[in-house]
């Protein structure tokens, strides 16, 4: 039984070997390519069905998803302001008394919708490992440093323009007990609303040129390559700050039934 | 027109959410001494019928009278204000609640439901259903009424005799709830 929220300080905990994993992977994308080849559309999501991931296994509908209409309700979403985040909760590097450890890093972007509209004031919640690959969470058992000066955990608002911003530490990989010698990527989780409930998403953001990529199976859940480069951000010295902060930008497209987009009325 | 924009794809909630999504107060969406209170409660199973203990369901709803809120202060609320949105972790067997009141019929008259976005460890991405109320008419909702009973079942909640609701969750297997594709 695979446990990700317990993480493996027995490298015999679990029997499956990474070359099992990248060969189930292959065998999808090898699938996937096939399909895309015989002409059948690109799928730039990931797959709920997809057993390399173990936890997985009972835990995708295996019915088909049913077509509806939206109703009203859902063409809305419910609003956040200022009076639910504080602005310093975009900050991950100043909820305590000292400075975390690691790497401090500035990640911002965009949240649009398909039309390339932006998602303005709305929610957007992030939470992350430390630099030495640690969650504070009492099941994560991996023997790497807590950092008494990081939580790991932040809110902000979009701005006007739909923009986020939240200053942090970068995250450090960690082991999980999928299979033998398993590691995921650095990764940042990413949970945003869009202007109607359907537009919903929880996500991971990733650093560019991440050497575990290949070996992960929640990453290569993705099938189509673009699919997967959409959770990379991308290193972008113009925003790093100097002798402070690194750089990172990624936008978030949400796409699905909404509402007519207007103009705000305060607009020029 | 405009192209349309790719989506960013969406990826499991994973196992540690729990000090970042959880807030106090995120369950109720209205006190329990409002004198409509409702409770909304259930449990989340995974295809084996095992409870899912890390998970979180969030509601999204119009008020009594079918007015959909845009107040903020879901996250801070005060009490008064009816935000229409909640959000629970499931607890160590899987459970989770809300105190709420029945979403009213909003001016179309069509029949009102509790809008669900659910996620998991272990699901790679999103899952949304509805939660309809025990008296709902199915007759006259196009979506009700093009589900057999058996799946019809997995998406209306059941009225207990202390007059609570209970909806259960069911990710996969034969009695798996509904989930919804809106494009």
């Amino acid at each position: 039984m695979s446990d990700e929220a317990t993480t493996s300080t027995d490298p015999m905990a679990t029997t499956v070997t990474q070359a099992v994993i990248l060969e189930e992977i292959a065998a999808r994308q090898k699938s996937y390519q096939a399909k895309v080849a015989a002409g059948e559309p690109h799928s730039e999501g990931a797959e709920l069905d997809f057993p390399s991931y173990r936890s997985s296994l009972l835990r995708h509908p295996t019915k088909d998803l049913h077509h509806v209409d939206p109703e009203t309700i859902e063409l809305w979403s419910p609003a956040f302001g200022h009076r639910d985040v504080a602005e310093v909760e975009a900050d991950l590097t100043v909820q305590h008394s000292g400075e975390p450890l690691g790497e401090r890093i500035v990640v911002t972007g965009q949240v649009l919708d398909g039309d390339g509209h932006p998602v303005r004031h709305q929610l957007v919640e992030v939470w992350q490992a430390n630099a030495a690959g640690r969650y504070i969470h009492k099941r994560d058992q991996h023997p790497a440093p807590l950092d008494p000066n990081f939580t790991g955990t932040g809110r902000c608002i979009t701005d006007e323009n739909g923009f986020y911003r939240f200053q942090t530490i970068k995250p450090g990989a960690y082991p999980w007990r999928n299979h033998t010698n398993a590691w995921r990527p650095a990764h940042i989780h990413f949970s945003v609303f869009g202007s109607a409930f359907t537009q919903r998403i929880i996500t991971q953001m990733y650093f560019p040129n991440d050497p575990l990529f290949p070996l992960d199976p929640i990453f290569q859940s993705i099938l189509d390559p673009q699919g997967r480069a959409r959770l990379v951000a991308n290193y972008d010295h113009d925003l790093t700050t100097p002798e402070y902060a690194l750089g990172y930008r990624w936008n978030i497209v949400l796409t699905g039934a909404q509402r007519t987009w207007t103009e705000p009325e305060d607009a020029e | 027109m405009t192209q349309k924009l790719p989506a960013t794809p969406g990826q499991t909630i994973g196992p540690f959410f729990g000090f970042s999504l959880p807030y106090e107060g995120g369950e109720d969406l209205v006190n329990r001494t409002h004198p409509a209170a409702l409770r909304l409660h259930g449990t989340v199973f995974d295809g084996a019928g095992e409870p899912i203990p890390d998970a979180v369901i969030e509601i999204w709803q119009a008020d009594e009278h079918g007015v959909i809120s845009q107040s903020p202060g879901s996250i801070n609320r005060d009490g008064y204000t009816f935000t229409g949105f909640g959000r629970a972790a499931a607890d160590a067997v899987g459970n989770y609640q809300f105190t709420t009141v029945e979403p009213g019929a909003g001016d179309g008259g069509a029949v009102p439901f509790f809008a669900v976005a659910f996620f998991c460890r272990g699901l790679l991405g999103k899952l949304h259903t509805r939660i309809y109320l025990p008296e709902c008419d199915v007759e006259s909702d196009p979506f009700l009424s093009s589900l057999d009973s058996h799946r019809r079942a997995s998406v209306i909640a059941s009225r207990e005799p202390d007059g609570s609701l209970l909806f259960n969750l069911r990710v996969q297997g034969d009695e798996e709830t509904v989930f919804l594709d809106f494009d």
